[in-house]
């Protein structure tokens, strides 16, 4: 479930040498069996939010924006309306909708995108 | 796994960036990228949604066409405030454009009236065929004047308008208010669940209320509900009709409309008799829209669309995606903007991947938002998710997730602007 630590190893690299790693793992990738999980999993999750919170969490509204927020803030937000510890409005009641691993999915999502 | 995966689109993206490939339709070994051609009929928050996040989460490979006969947008959520008059359909209204302009869907102002699924092709009413590979049905709902005796003239519907689709509709309901005599009588006819917006003819009772309250204070809002009870936030607007428009707001519920007399003003009630007013507006039973139809993708109970919840495609017609109000819904999931706008975004990713020879994220979720005016500003809410269940086939909602706002509030209704915004922009712009 480490999808952004995967893909934060990945931008340390320089471009060339980016673009060189990567091909190395997009082979190996290329050999996986198609059961692995949908690649896409933390956008789709995350798609659903830019109702309120904007396409991409760049909101257009007072709801704030989440994108480029850092994922730790956003999963400590997150837990805290899901325990019941942060006041709100629709989150508290969103929150609970969605497992923790859900949650650190669209989070890390979120943090990955342009302010 | 998941990790390689990612680093293959990254690894994309790169080569993509240093001009290695060209996108659109490149061909890779794994087969990862999207192509080909999607038709999507119907541009409202089902259809819109889809046909902007198809070409962006193909990265543009994939062709869509939008076929649309408005060329503008107007949003049927907040349009009961044109009828308080708070608000003008000017307001609600936005431009297509950006789709085209931003996204490169291209919009064909016409309408679908014909699918053939075996030659994937799609007629329009110009006589236009366009082919697909796979085929977005976004129709909306129609509105069963059959089972309205009394409205089958175009004449007597200009006079007992529905106004259950924003627009024209909405701007002459308003004008009927505005020239009722104050002392007059507002009657609102609600058809049997399941219909568009489930709360949304009671906002619009507390709209019309509203108004009445500020500028006809001796009018009256009956409300003549073919249900057993307010089919969404009961308690709220209840509360509401008690707290804000005493005197005002009459709620009646198993009236079962069996007829109209336009010309008296007359609505006739399978029970109750003749209840006779001064403005008249019938929402007529819903059902999903006629393309839909003609498509061979109702099935249940002559109205709705079945589908398949990991893709939103027909059980019954292969290749062919219905979204939004049209659907048969899954349990507890309410016929919104904010669903629809959900829906497109499961069908999309689940096109993008099949065209790219991938399967369809077998474990979505979405979400519902949907915001009620009970005054101009003052607004509550209900909220649920909903999770895929394997098991069932279908998106259960969450137990112990979603709810209500405990009490209306002028900051919800901060929100339900901040909403508004955000969802025209995430389904138009």
């Amino acid at each position: 479930m480490n999808i952004v630590l995967s893909t934060e190893e990945t931008v340390r690299f320089p471009p060339t040498l980016r673009v060189a790693a990567l091909a190395a793992a997009f082979s190996h990738a290329a050999l996986l069996s198609a059961q692995a999980p949908d690649p896409d999993l933390a956008r789709n999750l995350a798609s659903s939010c830019a109702i309120c919170h904007g396409t991409h969490g760049v909101s257009q509204g007072v709801v704030p924006s989440l994108a480029g927020t850092p994922k730790a803030d956003l999963v400590a937000k997150l837990q805290e309306y899901k325990a019941g510890k942060r006041a709100g409005t629709i989150m508290p009641q969103l929150a609970k909708g969605y497992t923790d691993a859900q949650l650190e999915l669209m989070a890390g999502w979120f943090a990955e995108q342009k302010k | 796994m998941r990790e390689h995966s990612m680093q293959r689109r990254e690894f994309l993206k790169a080569l993509t960036a240093a001009g290695v490939l060209a996108l659109p339709g490149c061909a890779t070994p794994g087969g990862s990228a999207s192509k080909g051609k999607v038709v999507v009929v119907g541009g409202g928050f089902g259809g819109a949604t889809a046909a902007k996040y198809l070409r962006m989460w193909s990265n543009g490979a994939i062709e869509v066409t939008l076929v649309e006969p408005d060329a503008q947008f107007v949003s049927c959520p907040l349009s009961n405030l044109v009828l308080g008059g708070s608000q003008t359909i000017a307001s609600l209204t936005s431009s297509m454009a950006g789709l085209a302009g931003r996204h490169g869907v291209r919009i064909v102002r016409d309408t679908a009236v014909a699918v053939d699924p075996d030659k994937r092709s799609v007629r329009l009413q110009s006589g236009i065929d366009l082919s697909y590979d796979r085929l977005v049905l976004s129709p909306g709902v129609d509105l069963l004047y059959d089972l309205v005796p009394g409205l089958e003239s175009a004449a007597a519907r200009q006079q007992v308008l529905h106004a259950w689709k924003a627009g024209p509709q909405t701007v002459a309901l308003r004008r009927q208010l505005e020239e009722m005599p104050d002392g007059g009588t507002f009657a609102l006819a609600i058809p049997l669940a399941p219909f568009r917006c489930p709360p949304g003819p009671y906002e619009r009772a507390c709209q019309v209320a509203w108004y009445f309250k500020r500028a006809k204070p001796k009018s009256k809002v009956l409300i003549f509900d073919a249900n057993p009870d307010v089919v969404s936030k009961a308690g709220l607007f209840k509360k509401a009709w008690v707290d804000e428009y005493k005197g005002i707001v009459e709620y009646r519920p198993n009236h079962v409309l069996t007829g109209v007399d336009a010309s008296t003003r007359t609505l006739k009630f399978e029970i109750q008799g003749n209840e006779r007013a001064d403005v008249l507006n019938v929402i007529p039973p819903n059902r999903a829209g006629e393309i839909a139809r003609a498509a061979g993708v109702v099935t249940a109970n002559n109205r709705w669309c079945e589908v398949n919840f990991l893709t939103f495609e027909s059980i019954k017609v292969k290749g062919v995606h219905i979204l939004g109000d049209a659907i048969q819904v899954a349990p507890a999931m309410p016929k919104s903007a904010s669903m629809a706008n959900n829906h497109a975004k499961v069908a999309a990713a689940a096109i993008a991947a099949m065209l790219a020879g991938r399967e369809a994220n077998p474990a979505p979720a979405i979400l519902n938002t949907c915001y009620s005016f009970i005054t101009d500003k003052e607004v509550v809410h209900v909220a649920s998710v909903h999770q895929y269940s394997n098991e069932k086939k279908t998106f259960e909602p969450v137990a112990g997730a979603g709810g209500l706002s405990p009490a209306m509030s002028a900051l919800e209704g901060e929100y339900a602007w901040s909403w508004a915004k955000n969802i025209w922009a995430d389904t138009l712009a």
